[in-house]
């Protein structure tokens, strides 16, 4: 299940870059932050796809929480180790929340959920200047039903890869 | 722009003031609303015959959507107003049960100037209340003339200032959860000549409307980061309110007199509360807590602000100086508390209550006291007040996989609950003051 929605997202960038003068498939909203970088083949270690989808570029948080799980700090490690080698790279990281909350506290929310991975990355060796954050409060779910099935996928940070030599 | 001429004209049949009991007293919750008949307005011109039924239509809407007034339908009157100036038969209007009678005038001269007179009388004393008055101006400010007609009726009954001739800013929203588009719209409060202010291609948020109705500040991810922008109704043209880039700054507001702008700002997840100087720029901080402060809002003397922070370990609501300093907690309720807005008149907070899975809208007295949900359902936030802060404005959405915003109103005694009808979805809704 978690294989099939990482492959749907991966078609949704690779559309995404493949039209990326014409509007995007989140919605056309051409200023955020999805970047038109070629993916590149999963089966290429230092490609952006390998690290969305081989090592993952999502953490998911608990109601209300920014700390981070174990699983997190794992998936992160790993997302620092590839960050060292792929040192053409800066990252943003979004944060984002569910639905559950007014629309200030959760875009606070979102930045500290940004924030916590951004300090552990760092301490992991990522220069803090390779890092921004972002927050995108309630305002870009990726599940949308309502209730925890959903919510527990949205509240989340992603690193974004965005490729300095491109 | 057009100019409304405000005037009073003689009055002819005497109007005693002290003597009319036609008085509605809102602060007690008004149960049974009172009866009133508005005829369509003469007109006095060929060409005014459409402008004056839709005027009268306007006013009626007005009075009845406050839920404090009943119109009796014309099919129910007896006798017809034929002349605006002769005397009114009483009798005929005791007879239909109608407390208030309205009745006016309009005429369109060749120049388009459109005139407007209008009088207000109590049936059962037989008298005029107040005196006639006359509005004019230009043809197509038609609505803006029939709010000021129903801001002055709803005054005189109620001895409150009116709502009618007043704009909501709000967020309008198309498309599912996961792709939505947002822009600025604005509005008549009564959902009429919606105009667009910003194209969607950037999320935007929370619109607030400066003091005098004449700047809206925003927050947008055209940069792509959450940004305050302040824009200029007149020309429909936004700058960011600070030009720093990567920075986060949203939930912002403007003091009372217009001259200085409240917003959060995020530095190494940590959100804080800032104030601008717009003059110079000048910034100064106003809480530093390793918690989250966001959604500011100032009393309307300037001299302090109300805002939600969660440093108790959950979002609350505190009160400040407006120089920041100590706070003073308020809310102690079960449950979270957010988006506090200081009412018009001083004397309450209304704001976002999330409880048991449910959210409210609520007032409470500066103190936290007294503390009254006027709605639950799956989702309801970020309350706006009423120019004369008797009505709540608010976004409600619904769940699910098909669910959508939109905006609905209620009263402070948490009656008279009633979506207001946008284009499309539509969420953060922010009140004008009255025009003028």
């Amino acid at each position: 299940m978690k294989k099939l929605k990482n492959a749907i997202l991966f078609t949704a960038l690779v559309m995404l870059t493949a039209c990326s003068n014409s509007g995007n498939p989140f919605g056309g909203n051409s200023n955020d932050t999805f970047f038109g970088n070629d993916m590149g083949d999963i089966s290429n270690p230092t490609s952006p796809a390998y690290f969305q989808q081989a090592i993952g570029d999502r953490v998911f948080f608990a109601i209300d929480q920014s700390n981070l799980s174990p699983e997190a700090m794992d998936l992160l490690s790993s997302q620092a180790t590839w960050l060292m080698t792929n040192g053409d790279y800066e990252i943003i990281v979004e944060g984002h929340a569910d639905e559950q909350g007014t629309r200030d506290y959760n875009v606070a929310l979102g930045a500290r959920r940004a924030n916590s991975v951004k300090e552990y990355l760092n301490s992991l060796g990522i220069a803090a200047s390779r890092i921004q954050t972002v927050s995108y409060g309630k305002e870009r779910p990726i599940e949308i039903c309502s209730n925890e099935s959903c919510y527990s996928v949205n509240r989340r940070a992603v690193t974004v890869l965005n490729n300095l030599g491109s | 722009m057009f100019r409304l001429i405000f005037a009073a004209f003689i009055i002819l049949n005497g109007g005693a003031l002290s003597a009319a009991p036609l008085r509605i007293e809102i602060t007690q919750g008004v149960i049974e609303p009172m009866p009133f008949a508005v005829p369509v307005f003469i007109a006095e011109t060929p060409n005014a015959v459409e402008v004056a039924r839709n005027l009268t239509n306007v006013v009626r809407n007005d009075l009845t959507g406050t839920g404090l007034f009943r119109e009796i339908p014309t099919s129910a009157h007896v006798s017809k107003i034929t002349s605006f100036s002769s005397p009114v038969q009483f009798s005929d209007w005791q007879v239909i049960n109608a407390d208030a009678l309205i009745t006016g005038s309009v005429s369109v001269n060749n120049g388009g100037k459109l005139t407007v007179m209008f009088r207000v009388y109590d049936v059962f004393s037989q008298q005029e209340l107040g005196s006639g008055l006359k509005f004019s101006g230009n043809a197509n400010s038609w609505r803006r003339i029939a709010h000021k007609v129903a801001d002055e009726v709803y005054s005189r009954i109620t001895g409150e200032t009116g709502y009618f001739d007043s704009r909501i800013v709000f967020v309008s929203e198309t498309g599912g959860k996961a792709q939505r588009r947002k822009r600025l719209a604005l509005m008549d409060y009564d959902g009429a000549n919606v105009k667009y202010l910003t194209d969607s291609n950037s999320i935007v948020m929370a619109p607030r409307f400066s003091p005098k109705g004449d700047k809206v500040l925003y927050t947008s991810y055209a940069s792509g980061f959450p940004q305050v922008q302040i824009l200029n109704v007149g020309n429909v043209r936004s700058r960011p309110l600070i030009n720093q880039a990567g920075t986060m700054t949203f939930a912002p507001r403007f003091s009372p007199n217009g001259n200085s702008v409240l917003y959060s700002l995020e530095n190494g997840g940590n959100v804080d509360i800032y104030r601008m100087q717009l003059s110079n720029g000048a910034v100064k901080r106003l809480t530093r807590s390793p918690a989250i402060e966001t959604a500011p809002s100032f009393s309307p003397d300037g001299k302090q602000i109300v805002f939600e922070s969660d440093r108790s370990g959950s979002q609350q609501l505190y009160i400040m100086s407006a120089d920041g300093g100590e706070a003073r907690r308020i809310s102690f309720g079960s449950g979270r508390y957010g988006t506090p807005v200081w009412s018009p008149r001083g004397d309450m907070i209304a704001f976002t209550k999330q409880s048991k899975g449910r959210f409210h809208i609520g007032v409470m007295r500066l103190d936290g006291s007294e503390e009254r949900l006027l709605t639950a359902s799956f989702l309801d936030e970020g309350p706006t007040w009423s120019p004369n802060g008797r009505v709540i404005v608010f976004s409600r959405s619904t769940q699910g996989r098909n669910g959508t915003s939109s905006l609905y109103s209620v009263d402070i005694s948490g009656r008279n609950l009633k979506p207001l009808i946008t284009p499309e979805g539509a969420s953060d809704p922010s009140w004008s003051p009255l025009a003028r």
